[in-house]
């Protein structure tokens, strides 16, 4: 009897040590590969969205110059401002030398900041300064001209992109109270500028510039064709995970809670934030939480309404430490909420003290969750360095 | 008599005895040497390295940083990789740039924290600079620059104003044969400026080395260099390792200079300085003045400044903290038997008399976890003569045109991973380690004679060594 007892025990012991080393190395690699699948899919939706909202852009950017009124002026900052809905959620795919930001990335003609305004057009004191006001030197202004203008030095990020439309459209921030105040009759005809048709003409060009950029990004992207997706999804699960992750915590830790908001509260320089112009920084930075979100969750709302739901690192982290995923997605809430909480503009907030606690609570609660993306990173197997 | 005899004898045999024993020393230390090392991984010490191999692997924090060091790393890091722009602008923390400059920021050339490359035939120069002289030196031995020009070439200028144009390379191939009759080439780069004025200017072309482990460098105590130096060649090896002693108008004395190309430069903080000045154009308390010079001061009184000084106390002290505060990224694979042998060959032909492979950290005052550290740099960060053939047209303090520093090796194979290239050398002529090898002259000429008459699996040994620094 106390034999059978023994041996049961010992079955059952043995039972336990079976079940639990299948646990250890339970096969995750169907899930692992929807992940990644799910991610592809969610870039390219966001990239096509960025695109769409682009094109919208220009067609009030040539609404604009065609009738420059300031009901149309209007329009084309509400463009502007709609255009970065998207685009500011794919920050969160930059940081591991992807299609964005690898060898031949865009990234630095797209979104480069800070911008060098006096080199596109005129700045205080200088009325004359800039591309805009030489047609000597710069006799045609096109996309490829502004292209090229823009590797002048042999670096990228002078000329283009998101924030040179910005300031075409806003002007030099020089107002501590308000975004700039570039009136509309800086493209009429014997208006406040001089050159307002090459300024038109510039902003027309830059549009066009990032809808070519927007597009390149998005095809390496784009399911069933030979690029860089189909590669990311061919490839050993494990190591486009790492990918994504990688860039995660590097955006979330460097980029979004210390390029971006740590700089500019350290240094509390006015107008040291990424959209000055414009006074949308705060903007940027729902946008920008709400892309690391997204990737962790596998979800992504599209412009229009459609939702794409799908298998994401929360998942995949639920099925080797459950515990650890609620502190992840517990995280994710206090991060929206500290940002939700930052008031706008961002560069009245970082010279108020109260402004001030608002900022340093959403960057300690950044910090906490690039850890915690190292961590979950940790559970699916994969050691992420920020 | 014979008592005393016995004793000399007894006394000369033990005193060769002894000498046979330490000589015996001697060979089983470099064996030893040539097995894995505990730790030799950790090229920047405990506290200086980083295991991160990605393309961001020079762009890591040492660790054990407090807080307020994070704080000052993130805001440095921000300068350093961010463009600063002509004034006046919105952004006016980071206005000032020019009026002549060689990039817009330091990550322009340091791209990564990395290293710089010259440019492709026809394309402009972007990541090194032209040092400018005319032999002449100031009271405290450094060049004086060019009346008019400078200590160097301007070839970019805020808008609205000249530049001093660029150079163009090209290159001669010139071939060699190894031992065992393998061919190979090298590349002579031979400069033209396009500015007539500097058509027969003295200059020296340098490509922007790869950022990490300043810090330790700064760590590295005056003896502790100076006990490899042996400037007049007293052991008579070939070798001599000269300090190059420079002006640090911090301390206002000279001291030994530990940084550049030519060990022209004593310490980080002055680095940032004169590399924001010279290179951006971005003036700071230590250097408040652009570097402008004779013709220059009319010609650009205009430009429009960012502020006296343009770049803050702060971000200063933030900017150095971050180049400071750069880790060095650890051995990849120390333990495998092929780069083992490499090691072996690399002690053997005499390498590691100059690139020295492990030195030991004294203390730093800003960072002081990079004191007390046991560092694997592979350099002595001393002068040596490297022959005619490399040798620049410009001295530098103490340095002499052939002179010029052991570069550390530590962080060479990841080069490629972070820049996509290994242009090596000062000016960037060597395609790869196997090049920069050959061409070796002066001091080197004998290793380089001993690496040429290996066979081709040691010669891959050693360069598959030498990556996997």
């Amino acid at each position: 009897m106390q034999k059978t007892q023994h041996l049961l025990l010992v079955i059952s012991l043995l039972l336990i040590s079976i079940s639990s080393c299948k646990k250890d190395t339970k096969d995750n690699s169907a899930l692992k590969a929807q992940v990644v699948q799910n991610y592809a899919s969610i870039v390219y939706a966001s990239y096509d969205d960025a695109v769409i909202a682009a094109q919208q852009l220009k067609q009030a950017a040539s609404n604009f110059i065609s009738v420059p009124n300031q009901t149309n002026f209007d329009v084309l900052k509400q463009a502007y401002i709609s255009s970065r809905e998207p685009y500011g959620q794919t920050d969160a795919y930059r940081f591991y030398g992807g299609p964005i930001d690898d060898n031949n990335g865009r990234e630095g003609e797209i979104n480069a900041w800070p911008m060098d305004e006096g080199f596109v057009d005129y700045i205080q004191g200088n009325p004359a300064a800039g591309i805009i006001n030489d047609s000597v030197l710069y006799p045609v202004i096109d996309k490829n001209v502004i292209a090229d203008l823009n590797e002048f030095g042999g670096e990228t990020n002078i000329s283009t992109g998101y924030h040179a439309i910005e300031f075409l459209i806003w002007g030099q921030d020089l107002f501590a109270s308000s975004a700039g105040q570039r009136p509309y009759t800086d493209y009429v005809v014997g208006g406040t500028a001089q050159h307002p048709v090459r300024r038109g003409q510039f902003l027309m060009a830059a549009i066009d510039l990032l809808i070519d950029d927007l597009v390149y990004t998005r095809d390496a992207w784009a399911p069933n064709t030979n690029n860089y997706r189909k590669t990311f999804e061919s490839q050993s699960s494990d190591v486009s995970l790492k990918l994504i992750l990688s860039g995660l915590g590097k955006f979330c830790d460097g980029e979004l809670y210390g390029e971006r908001m740590l700089t500019a509260y350290d240094t509390q320089s006015q107008e040291d934030e990424h959209s000055c112009f414009s006074d949308q920084t705060q903007r940027d930075f729902v946008l920008g939480q709400k892309g690391l979100s997204n990737v962790y969750f596998g979800d992504y709302t599209r412009t229009d309404g459609t939702v794409i739901n799908g298998a994401g690192f929360n998942d995949l982290v639920n099925t080797t430490d459950a515990d650890l995923n609620t502190l992840v997605e517990a995280q994710f809430n206090s991060c929206k909420t500290a940002i939700d909480n930052i008031q706008s503009p961002f560069d009245q907030e970082i010279v108020n003290s109260a402004g001030r606690t608002r900022v340093k609570t959403a960057i300690d609660n950044g910090k906490a969750l690039s850890l915690k993306i190292v961590s979950a990173a940790k559970a699916i197997g994969l050691n992420i360095v920020l | 008599m014979n008592q005393h005899k016995t004793f000399s004898t007894v006394l000369i045999f033990a005193v060769i005895a002894l000498l046979l024993f330490l000589q015996m020393q001697g060979c089983k230390q470099e064996l030893n040497l040539a097995n894995y090392q505990a730790g030799e991984e950790y090229s920047g010490g405990t506290n200086g390295t980083t295991f991160d191999n990605s393309q961001n692997a020079f762009g890591n924090k040492v660790s054990g940083l407090s807080t307020d060091q994070e704080v000052d790393f993130t805001v440095g890091n921000s300068f350093n990789r961010n463009n600063w722009v002509e004034a006046p602008s919105s952004t006016v923390a980071r206005d000032g740039l020019g009026p002549l400059y060689n990039a817009l920021s330091c990550s322009g050339c340091h791209k990564l924290d990395g290293r710089g490359e010259p440019p492709l035939p026809g394309m402009p120069t972007v990541s090194m600079v032209y040092r400018l002289g005319n032999g002449l030196t100031d009271v405290h031995g450094g060049q004086t620059g060019v009346p008019n020009f400078g200590g160097q070439l301007g070839n970019y200028s805020i808008s609205g104003f000249g530049n001093e144009g660029d150079v163009s390379i090209t290159y001669t191939e010139i071939s060699g044969t190894y031992s065992d009759g393998t061919s190979y080439s090298l590349r002579t780069p031979y400069y033209s400026f396009q500015h007539p004025a500097l058509a027969s200017v003295l200059f020296s072309p340098r490509v922007a080395p790869v950022m990490i482990g300043m810090g330790l460098i700064d760590a590295l105590s005056e003896q502790e260099i100076l006990k490899n130096a042996d400037e007049m060649d007293r052991d008579g090896d070939g070798i001599s390792g000269k300090p190059n002693m420079v002006w640090d108008k911090l301390q206002g004395r000279k001291v030994i200079g530990k940084l550049g190309w030519k060990c022209n430069t004593s310490q980080t903080k002055l680095q940032v300085a004169a590399a924001l000045v010279n290179d951006i154009g971005i003036t700071s308390s230590i250097e408040p003045n652009e570097a402008l010079n004779g013709n220059q001061i009319p010609i650009y009184a205009s430009a429009s400044s960012g502020g006296s000084p343009e770049i803050s106390d702060k971000l200063f002290q933030q900017l150095t903290f971050y180049t400071s505060a750069l880790a060095v990224p650890a051995r990849r694979n120390p333990k495998d038997e092929s780069i083992l042998a490499g090691k072996k060959l690399f002690l053997e032909i005499g390498c590691a008399r100059c690139h020295i492979p492990t030195l030991q950290t004294a203390s730093n005052a800003l960072l002081p976890q990079l004191g007390n550290q046991s560092i694997h740099p592979y350099s002595d960060f001393l002068l040596h003569d490297m022959g005619q053939d490399l040798a620049d047209k410009l001295h530098d303090f103490s340095a002499t045109e052939r002179e010029w520093r052991t570069p550390p090796l530590w962080g060479l194979g990841l080069i490629p991973t972070v820049n996509r290239h290994q242009f090596l050398l000062h000016d960037g002529r060597a395609r790869g380690v196997e090049e920069a090898i050959l061409w070796h002259g002066g001091e080197g000429e004998f290793s380089k004679e001993r690496f040429k008459q290996l066979s081709k699996t040691d010669r891959e040994r050693i360069i598959k060594f030498v990556n996997d620094l």
